[in-house]
Order: structure tokens, then sequence, then C-alpha cells
């Protein structure tokens, strides 16, 4: 690689890191700051008068006798419940991953193995109905679900999100099992066994990254949901989202802004993990669908 | 495979999308041609001595209560509701078309439509933010990859974080910092010389605070896709453009950029259809006073005391209708793909 020509010269070189470090900033800041922030009091990260003091915390050492202090997240937890709404997000996700992954796999086995007309005509939907915005399905919902006392409760809310998951799961697990030869499967069949045993034999000891890798994006799709569980879910049944929006409509006295920052920081903490651990499963179920084409 | 295994291996993903997708869409089209029951009117006489009789008009709640549980879908209407003010406002188009001299005339009275604007505000954003996106994804794409490798891995953590992190969580975490009292918003105010100027007080400002956001949003998903196909870039090209005493711009423009060609028709495919959706920011920005989406527009009727099921029905039904049009070209490129594949 380090071949004389395909050095830069310096000027660009000097360019180059610039725009890396500027861009590191644009990304990183947001996050940094409001996690250093959520230890303060609001006249602090919310400062009329000296954007320093959110850095130093003067108006929390006045307070608290500390530039640090926990009362946004003992006000969101503690006082707020907040604990309840991450466990239903903890539900929700485990429920919506387990059974979409399930249904999914089986679907995207079907899809990929055969090829008449109407696979096509399958797989184009499945494009539609990903391409809509999950809230135009919601006004359908609602009355059906109110007429049958379905509504919310979390339950419903997982099936929904499952369906609403599965187009892109469709998508992603199609290309992956497109990925595994057609012969691994037929020279089973040709071995005695009828299609579920050769998916069940030979497919599934060799799908697993494609499935993590999926299930990561329903995951995610699970979690960051906001249109359904706001609309779905009753007050005592929120999940994580709604919850954090909720927040701000009905505390706007002083110090419960912080509550929501506080909610914030900790809904943000589970996808840096996510992040780092899988950060090679997300970039290659990113590209998955890009290389195929 | 036959067609009976292949109908038990789609069943159970089939029946799940066929309920609680397809027949929602259908739940929505029938929701949209009724509208709900007008309360139910009695005429009640007053007579008292000397003042004479006034006749009193109330709403008789038992009546108009029991009108609503018999038939909870209201009464057919057609298409009224599609034509109607809050919608395609037929009769408002035709005065404002026959009546303004301008086009800026028109644009204004056109914006003073609530339908209108919504549609308006997608698809500037739309047009916006999708090229923004892959532009400065493939400099960022472009950057990193000429890093040293120890570093490349550590900025694509950070570059994901944006992407990664719930729409809505990440467009407070940006408004909070953009507040008036918050660390840009300060900054902004100390350049603009007043001590009034707020973000939130602008609709162009506010327009230019969510194209900022959903750019921030997507420009990493655009950068690992570029970035992936930069490792597949063939370097005996880039030698032989050299040789041919290419400049550095011109390796970029005629080899790199044609060879992730087909990359960026697939970000800019998946960025329509998620630009198309775009919802939380406004909700976090709390922007809808100067802002509408088409999502955000439907979530507000269904939002709040009274439920307007049938002014969102008919919203939804408009937009599945735009999605359906901007997604045409893409589904006639997949259906000549799928007949060369076979």
């Amino acid at each position: 690689m380090a071949s004389r020509a395909q050095r830069m010269p310096a000027g660009l070189r000097i360019a180059s890191s610039t725009f890396v470090i500027l861009w590191f900033i644009l990304a990183a800041f947001p996050f940094i700051w409001t996690v250093w922030g959520s230890f303060k009091v609001e006249l602090d990260f919310f400062s009329i008068n000296d954007w320093t003091n959110a850095i130093t915390g003067e108006r929390t050492e006045a307070v608290y006798g500390s530039t640090f202090t926990t009362t946004g997240y003992a006000g969101a937890w503690i006082q707020e419940e907040f604990w309840r709404n991450v466990l239903n997000t903890g539900i929700v996700c485990f429920f919506v991953v387990t059974i979409s992954l399930t249904i999914g796999t089986l679907g995207g086995y079907a899809l990929s193995r055969s090829s008449y007309n109407y696979t096509f005509w399958l797989l184009i939907t499945a494009l539609i109905f990903r391409a809509m915005p999950p809230i135009t399905l919601v006004a359908g919902y609602l009355l059906p679900f109110f007429e049958w006392n379905l509504w919310g409760i979390l339950p419903t809310t997982i099936i929904v999100l499952v369906a609403i998951n599965q187009p892109f799961t469709l998508w992603m697990l199609h290309s992956f099992f497109k990925n595994i030869p057609n012969e691994l499967d037929e020279s089973a069949k040709v071995d005695g066994c009828n299609q579920f045993q050769a998916f069940r034999r030979v497919i599934i000891p060799v799908m697993w990254p494609g499935v993590i890798t999926t299930g990561l994006f329903s995951f995610l799709l699970a979690y960051n949901d906001f249109a359904v569980g706001v609309m779905l879910l009753s007050e005592s049944n929120r999940t994580m989202v709604p919850a954090i929006a909720a927040f701000l409509g009905t505390t706007q006295t002083e110090g419960n802004v912080m509550f929501a920052v506080a909610a914030v920081v900790s809904a943000t903490v589970p996808l840096f993990i996510l992040v780092m651990f899988f950060q090679r499963q997300i970039v290659s179920g990113l590209t998955a669908g890009a290389v195929k084409g | 495979m036959r067609h009976k295994t292949f109908f038990w291996f789609f069943l159970p993903t089939g029946l799940a999308m066929l309920l609680f997708i397809a027949l929602p869409i259908v739940s929505v089209v029938i929701q949209s041609i009724y509208a709900p029951h007008p309360a139910v009117l009695v005429e009640v006489e007053n007579c008292t001595p000397l003042v004479g009789c006034t006749t009193e008009t109330t709403i008789d709640q038992d009546a108009t209560a029991a009108l609503r549980a018999e038939k909870p879908l209201g009464r057919f209407v057609g298409l009224d509701i599609y034509f109607d003010r809050g919608h395609l406002a037929i009769r408002e188009v035709r005065e404002i078309w026959a009546n303004t001299a301008s086009w800026g005339d028109m644009f204004d009275a056109f914006g003073n439509l609530p339908f209108y604007r919504a549609m308006a505000f997608t698809l500037t954003f739309v047009a916006i933010v999708t090229p923004l996106t892959i532009i400065l994804g493939l400099v960022i794409a472009l950057a990193i990859n000429s890093l040293h490798r120890h570093l490349k891995g550590l900025m694509i953590f950070f570059s994901l974080l944006p992407m990664i992190v719930t729409p809505l969580i990440g467009s407070l975490i940006l408004f909070w910092m953009i507040d008036s009292r918050g660390v840009i918003g300060t900054a902004l105010v100390s350049m603009a010389g007043d001590p009034d100027f707020s973000l939130k007080a602008s609709t162009g400002l506010m327009w230019v605070s969510l194209i900022v956001y959903g750019v921030w949003h997507a420009a990493p998903f655009a950068f690992v896709v570029f970035y992936a196909g930069l490792q597949t870039l063939p370097s005996d090209q880039i030698e032989a453009a050299q040789i041919d005493g290419a400049t550095r711009w011109q390796q970029v423009k005629y080899v790199v950029v044609p060879h992730l060609m087909p990359l960026v028709t697939f970000v800019a495919l998946i960025q329509l259809m998620d630009n198309f959706k775009v919802f939380e920011p406004i909700v976090g920005f709390n922007a809808s006073a100067h802002a509408q989406s088409l999502s955000s527009f439907i979530y507000n009727d269904l939002g709040g005391e009274t439920r307007q099921l049938s002014s969102a029905s008919a919203t939804s039904v408009i937009t599945i209708i735009g999605v359906a049009i901007l997604l045409s070209p893409v589904l006639v490129r997949t259906w000549r793909d799928f007949k060369g594949a076979r």
C-alpha cells in the first residue's frame, strides 16, 4: 500500500485529517456532551449565563456540594419509575427478535430456494411494505384493537412489531440464504431428506452468521420503535422511547427536564454496548444488501 | 422448491404480514371513506312567564352514544375526506389557481393548507437529505480509508453512533444542544449578536435544523456502505490510472466513483424510503408548528383526546400511494433483474 506514488501529498493529508477530526467531533461530541451534562442540574446543562457551567458544574456544586449529581437518574428511574419502561422494552425486544427470526428464517429460506413468479411478487410486496411509514398502519389497528380489547397490552405491540419487521428480515435473510449454495440441500435431498429435514440438518448449522446479523437489526427496530409503541401501549405498559417522549410533555418544571436527559442517556447505553460488541456484524449487515445489488 | 413445500415454509411470515400489514391497509382505506357521526341534536323549548319562549339546541348524549356504538365506523361519505380542507383541499386549490397572479402568491397560499405544507416539507427533506447524505458519506469513507489501520476501527465505531441511536433520542440530544440555552444555541446567539435569536422561532431555521439532523443521522449508513465498497476496489485499476498520469482527483472521479456507482444507487434507494418516513425528529425537535411531515401529520390526527381516525386514514392512504409512486422505477428494475437472473 505504501508505494511512493500512492502516498498523499502533505496538503491533502492535512485536509483529510482535519475532515476526519471534524466528523469525529460531529459524530461523538453530542453524546459525550449529553452524558457529561446528565450529571448536572438543569441550570448548568441549560446555562443562560455562561456555557462553561455545563462543563464545570458550578450550580451543581452550589446545590449538592459536588460537581456531579445523580439526581436526574434517581428522579427518572425511581420517581418516574423508568425501570418499568426498561423492563417493557426488554420484554418487547426479546420476543420480537425471537419470533421474527423464527418465522423470518423459514420464509427467507423458502424465498431463496424458489424461482417462480410469485416469489418475485412476494419480495416486491415486502419491499413496498418496508417503505411504508409504520404510522400509516396505526390508524388501521386502533379501531379493531379497541373493539376486541387488545389495545394497550404488550403482546399486541409485539405481534405488530414482528409483522412490521418481516419485510426487512425476509429481504436480508433471502440474500444470506442465496449465498448458501443450493447444492448443499440438493445433495441432502438426494440422500433421502425431505425439504424440511434438509433445512434442519444442513442449512441450520451454517446459517448462524446471517441470522445473528439479521437479529441485530430486528432488535434495533424493536428498540428504536416510537410510532407503534406510543399509539398502541397504555400508560402503564409504555416502552422506553414513548416514555421519554411522555416525560417531555408532562415535566416542564425545574429539574424534571434532567429526568428526561438521564433517561435518554440510560436508553443510549445499551446501544453503545451493542455497537462495541457487534460492530463487525452491523457493518456486514449494512453492506449485505448492497453487495448483492 | 415445490409449491406445497413453499406454502408451508412461507405460511407463518405470510400470515403475520397479511394480518398486520395487508389487512390494516384495507381497514385504513375503509375508514378513510367513513366520517364520524355528527352529534344528535334535539331542540328543547324553554318557556318562562314574562320572557316568552326560547328554543335551545342541545346535544342528545344518549342518542349520540347509541348511534356511535351501533355503527362504530361512522357514516359513509365517499371521497369527501380526501377533498376537504385538511387534505387535498380541491375547492381551495381551485380558488388559488383562479385568483392568484404570481407564483410567489400561489406558493404562500398553498402554504396555508396543512396537507400541502406537510407534503412540501417531506419532499424537500427527501430531495435535500438524500444527495447530501451520499456526498458526505463518500467523503467520510475516502477520508477514513486513508487513515492508519488502528484508527480505522475506532473511527468506524464512533461513526456508527449517530445512525444506531434511536431517532427520537438522537434528535433530542441535538435539540437540547441547539436550544437557546444549550451549548450550540448559545454560540449561535453570540454569533448572531441578538440575545433573542432562537432556532425555534423561525420556520426556515427549523427546516435547516431538521435537515442537518437528517444528514447527521443517515451519513454513517452511506459511509459504511461506501467504505465496504472501497475495500473491494481493485488496486490494479488505481495503479493503471496512476501510470497514465491521473491526478488524485481524476482517480476518484474516473475510477473510484464508477466502481461505487451500484452502491450509490443502493444507498439512494434506501435513503429515499427512509427519508420519506421522516417523523421522530419533528416530535423530538418539537417542530410541529413550523414543519410537518406526512407521518407527523398522521400522528397529530391520531394523538390527543379526539382520535381523528378518518382524517388520519385518508392521509395514510395518500402516503401509501406516494410510496408506491416513489418506488415504481425500482420495481421495474427489480423485475428486469429477476427475469435476467432466472
